[in-house]
């Protein structure tokens, strides 16, 4: 039996049933891990140790009947921006190489705390700035479907790795499409929570107002249950919401019915047309037309902001990420680099050095960029106007929302892309984002769910689903629904579809 | 059309307190001016009337009960140092022989 193949929600079902073990299940993913990450490199860190540990301890608690959690004995991955105490975080960037935190996050410590061993780091574009993962300072990581492509950013580690079969489950982070783009390009089930629906105390700030945790797994449902074991309100983030929210799980299984009597969908104009790739759009088309037969209401809803997001996030994540990653000063943690020739470096030159070692080329034009929007001057053009094409946009899901219970886009405008094709053009690698970025902009939940292969280049492609805020479930629901209907016509899951890796050259 | 010259670029590492070469200044001025060319059409978009919106969650002072807690120690604070004396961060000198 290769249990790598299941699900999170059917690897539950197995351990309830005692067909299977935790260590048994940890181990069958520790092996895939040493298998094929050679080629994927979704990887950073691989903690067997940990995790086998935590793996006998589930087994141990399921013997005397005391689980911690649903998902207690499933593994999981968590990408390398969250603080893991005792196993290293790097961010993906040189700076903070060979730190280990002294402190779990809070989505860590509730993994922990619900019993699912943590297989390893996962691989990202440095401080989660990108759409590829070819950004982070260890090299990147590939997509499972075509090694030669680039597995999204900048969580492509985590789904990649879940695409590859290394890990059930992982852990992402949104500030962009962080999350939903990598789901859209692997095959793979990515979900944005509303903003503050997930704890960020111990996620490595980016963003503070766009960054937001989130499930990456291989179907809407084990989204959902792991989006109910991590979200909640913390004390600890100032941001996170005290609101309750319905059950995502229930929403999930309700959408599995295939049936969307009196939901109203709404087409985004602005996020199809010219430059999406004909692939893509034939696969979304497709996806309306089968949540038209199972009883959705499609209108097209008209969003004249969206065209203004990308210009807006692209001055608002600088001036943020300038200002977070101004505690990377070579004093207190993370990298020490003295400059050469200089007998007696003051702590400013010591703090140049370091950083211009330890920071990657797209970290420093974006501490640049947001250094000169909110430089005198310039701050009321950029930064300034910025924050109120935001306004903007918040308007246009409002007015939207009165409309329609979801809006629908593809994730991304083009499948997975070669490797080091755009590394040179950062606008045209910006551009990927562009029908994720509202959500975070709005604070607003996103799902991404495969639609199916491009007949250009057979990779796979993603339908976004969007919600109010707080309202997550609708996601579930509607997911779950699309995903019902397309495995029904597929006859399986896509990444059944996916090529095998085993015995490719490493 | 917004441009940024090399000589910006140099003085907005400074500001940054990176130190960039001269290859990666010639490397990163004319991107950034097609990045800003592309997003300058911002501050044409909303008109004065519009209020900006920092945050997409309305925020307020958020208070906790005023309890003492564990925290972390002094040897775990200064874990990820990367130099470390008597208990605190060891960092280098400021000021030169001459002050």
């Amino acid at each position: 039996m290769d249990w790598t193949r299941r699900s999170a929600a059917e690897l539950v079902e197995a351990l309830a049933a005692g067909e299977v073990t935790s260590v048994e299940l940890t181990t069958a993913f520790l092996d895939r891990i040493a298998e094929v990450d050679g080629q994927v490199r979704a990887f950073l860190h691989v903690d067997a140790e940990g995790a086998l540990a935590t793996a006998r301890a589930s087994d141990e608690r399921r013997a005397a009947g005391e689980l911690l959690s649903d998902l207690d004995g499933v593994p999981i991955a968590v990408k390398d921006v969250l603080t893991t105490a005792g196993l290293p975080t790097t961010c993906g960037s040189k700076i903070l190489e060979g730190w280990i935190p002294p402190y779990d996050a809070t989505v860590v410590r509730k993994l922990k705390e619900a019993g699912l061993p943590i297989l390893g780091k996962t691989n990202m574009d440095e401080f989660a700035m990108g759409s590829s993962t070819e950004h982070s300072a260890y090299g990147p990581t590939h997509n499972p479907w075509d090694l030669e492509r680039i597995p999204g950013g900048s969580g492509g580690g985590s789904a990649a790795a879940v695409a590859s079969f290394q890990a059930p489950l992982a852990i992402g982070t949104d500030t962009g499409g962080s999350i939903r783009q990598p789901g859209a390009v692997t095959g793979t089930v990515g979900v944005k929570p509303t903003y503050g629906g997930v704890s960020r105390y111990g996620l490595v700030a980016l963003a503070n107002s766009l960054d937001q945790a989130g499930p990456v797994t291989r179907t809407v449902l084990d989204s959902a249950l792991l989006h109910e074991l991590i979200g909640g309100h913390d004390p600890l983030d100032s941001t996170s919401i005290p609101t309750e929210m319905p059950s995502f799980v229930e929403a999930a299984r309700v959408g599995a019915g295939k049936d969307l009597t009196g939901v109203k969908v709404g087409v985004i104009t602005e996020l199809r047309g010219e430059g999406w790739q004909p692939g893509v759009m034939a696969r979304f088309d497709e996806a309306v037309e089968l949540m038209v037969s199972a009883g959705a209401e499609v209108v097209e809803v008209s969003c004249p902001n969206f065209v203004h997001a990308m210009a807006a996030y692209y001055l608002i994540l600088p001036a943020e990420a300038s200002s977070n990653l101004a505690k990377f000063d070579a004093m207190r943690f993370g990298l020490r680099v003295l400059p050469e020739g200089v007998d007696a470096p003051s702590a400013e030159e010591v703090m140049r050095a370091t950083r211009d070692a330890g920071f990657g080329d797209e970290v420093k034009r974006r501490i640049i960029l947001g250094t000169y929007a909110l430089s005198s001057g310039y701050y009321d053009a950029y930064y300034g106007q910025a924050q109120k094409v935001r306004t903007l946009i918040a308007r246009d899901f409002e007015a939207a929302f009165a409309e329609v219970d979801v809006l629908v886009s593809p994730t991304a405008p083009t499948t997975a892309f070669k490797l080091g094709e755009k590394l040179d053009d950062p606008l045209a690698m910006y551009l990927n984002d562009l029908a994720t970025i509202p959500a975070n902009l709005a604070g607003t939940p996103g799902i991404s769910v495969p639609s199916g292969l491009a007949d250009e280049d057979g990779l796979p492609a993603g339908l976004q689903v969007l919600a109010p805020a707080l309202a997550d479930d609708r996601l579930y629901r509607v997911g779950a629904a699309v995903e019902a209907l397309l495995e029904e016509k597929w006859g399986g899951a896509i990444l059944d579809r996916a090529p095998e890796l085993k015995g490719a050259s490493a | 059309m917004p441009e940024i010259t090399r000589d910006e670029v140099a003085h907005l590492a400074d500001l940054a307190r990176i130190d960039l070469s001269d290859a990666e200044l010639d490397h990163l001025a004319p991107q950034l001016s097609v990045i800003l060319e592309s997003v300058a059409s911002i501050s044409e978009v909303a008109s004065a009337d519009v209020p900006p919106t920092s945050h997409a969650l309305p925020l307020t002072n958020v208070f906790r009960e005023d309890v003492v807690v564990p925290g972390l120690t002094a040897e775990q604070a200064l874990s990820g140092a990367p130099a470390s004396e008597q208990q605190r961060f060891s960092v280098p000198r400021i000021l030169g022989d001459e002050q």
